[in-house]
């Protein structure tokens, strides 16, 4: 089987359901960065048969919302010197900001670049979001 | 001393039963000795901030306040505003914050109002959000009910025209269930039905009946409250099913024939020919006065909203 060495101090983005791994790693906009990525696809997983994983030599700030809006399966694992120091599981976040926009062109998150649009999630399994402003409700897609 | 936070109207559930019951009363007052309040905010001022026209809305808003003996000042086009120059809401409302005590905003998008509210340092009321909110309107809607009918138990409200679209009609029907009214009727064409997502949540949060029925001649001796809307050709697909319908929605002097002696016919405005004028001289018609009791419940928010009752 392929073989990907271990990073010394950085983020590994584990359990990513097939398929997202590369959405993430574009979301993230990891082919800019100057430090060392990897992207693993496919990867046998013991509890989900197959898997994506990405491994980032770096600390970077990572929004566990984001990631939880992307895929509530991720794990985040913190390595320091070699060793795993935090393991952080995301969630589907209840309020989000920012991160996607309100599906409704009469909504005035789509028109006053001062305003980000917020919004409650309503419903888990299709990720649907109410948004504060105008009430309509956004799924999100990736 | 910790400071209040500002009231704000930008929806009819900002209020709660017990405030709207105040509110209602202050109106009926103000309404029947206009010139104990003709003072009431003197040396206030009301920003009327219409970023679209709404001619109607804009003079009830500044009648409301002249009568209250504040002075008023606005714009009522954004082309004639700073808007037009791409100023964001949050910037605008800073600064209107300064020169007024009080704004009323119409906006074409929807949540601009609310977005206002965030940032301004003085109340602020919804006067129409796009397709979404017009409390103002459901205020006066429960004027206008509680002066005729005097209590809004064991009524029986219909609902006539567009109930898809129609924002006043969602926005009173949902208050009327907060007020316990149990029955409605929903008289539209098929392409007009009131949206799904508000009838479950009528039937499932209030537990209210609902009728639905395709012409109002099915029912009209039921009701006790007519709220008539417009039905605008736009909405249709086709030119054929809007000329096929068309006529089914407008009320005339035939169809309330049967109709209760105390039934009331209420309306919006403006209207464009869903209610033939000959209904007008009805007793029971009462959507021009309704029109005018807007002005009260107007006042009656503004000195709310500032505090000056």
């Amino acid at each position: 089987m392929l073989e990907v060495t271990s990073i010394q101090k950085g983020i590994v983005l584990d359990h990513i359901t097939v398929g997202n791994g590369l959405k993430i790693f574009n979301k993230l906009m990891l082919d800019q960065v100057d430090y060392p990525v990897v992207l693993l696809i496919n990867v046998p997983s013991k509890f989900m048969g197959k898997k994506d994983i990405i491994k980032i030599e770096n600390n970077i700030d990572i929004d566990l919302d984001f990631l939880g809006l992307i895929d509530h399966n991720i794990s985040v694992n913190i390595i320091e010197d070699g060793a795993l120091t935090q393991k952080k599981k995301v969630a589907i976040p209840n309020k989000v900001k920012g991160l996607f926009s309100c599906h409704n062109p009469r909504c005035i998150t789509n028109f006053d670049d001062y305003v980000k649009p917020k919004f409650e999630l309503v419903s888990p399994s299709t990720l649907s979001y109410q948004c504060e402003y105008c009430e309509e409700i956004t799924e999100y897609r990736l | 001393m910790i400071p209040q936070p500002i009231k704000h109207l930008i929806e009819p559930e900002d209020f709660t039963i017990e405030e709207l019951n105040t509110l209602i009363a202050l109106a009926k007052e103000m309404y029947t000795f206009p010139e104990k309040y003709s003072e009431k905010c003197k040396g206030k001022i009301l920003a009327t901030l219409f970023y679209e026209p709404s001619t109607r809305t804009r003079l009830s808003f500044e009648s409301a306040m002249l009568r209250l003996g504040g002075k008023t000042l606005g714009f009522s086009d954004a082309n004639t505003s700073s808007v037009s120059k791409g100023e964001s809401i949050a910037d605008t409302i800073s600064v209107i914050s300064g020169y007024a005590d009080i704004a009323v905003m119409r906006h074409p998008k929807e949540g601009a109002p609310k977005l206002a509210s965030q940032y301004a340092h003085i109340p602020i009321i919804n006067a129409g959000d796009g397709g979404h909110q017009h409390p103002t309107q459901t205020l006066t809607d429960l004027l206008t009910i509680n002066m005729h009918k005097g209590s809004f138990e064991n009524q029986t409200v219909a609902f006539c025209g567009d109930l898809k679209f129609g924002r006043t009609v969602h926005s009173l029907i949902k208050t009327l269930a907060r007020y316990n009214i149990k029955k409605f009727i929903l008289v539209s064409p098929e392409e007009l039905t009131l949206p799904d997502s508000l009838k479950t949540k009528l039937l499932r949060e209030y537990n209210v009946e609902l009728k639905e029925v395709r012409f109002l001649e099915e029912v009209i001796e039921e009701i006790d409250i007519l709220y008539m809307t417009r039905i605008q050709k736009e909405r249709f697909f086709n030119e054929a099913d809007y000329n096929r319908l068309k006529d089914s929605y407008i009320l005339d002097l035939q169809k309330i024939k049967a109709a209760k002696e105390d039934m009331i016919i209420m309306h919006p405005l403006p209207r464009v020919n869903e209610i033939a004028y000959e209904v007008d001289a009805d007793p029971r018609a009462v959507y021009f006065e309704q029109a005018k009791l807007g002005v009260y419940i107007r006042m009656a928010l503004i000195t709310k909203l500032l505090g000056v009752e």
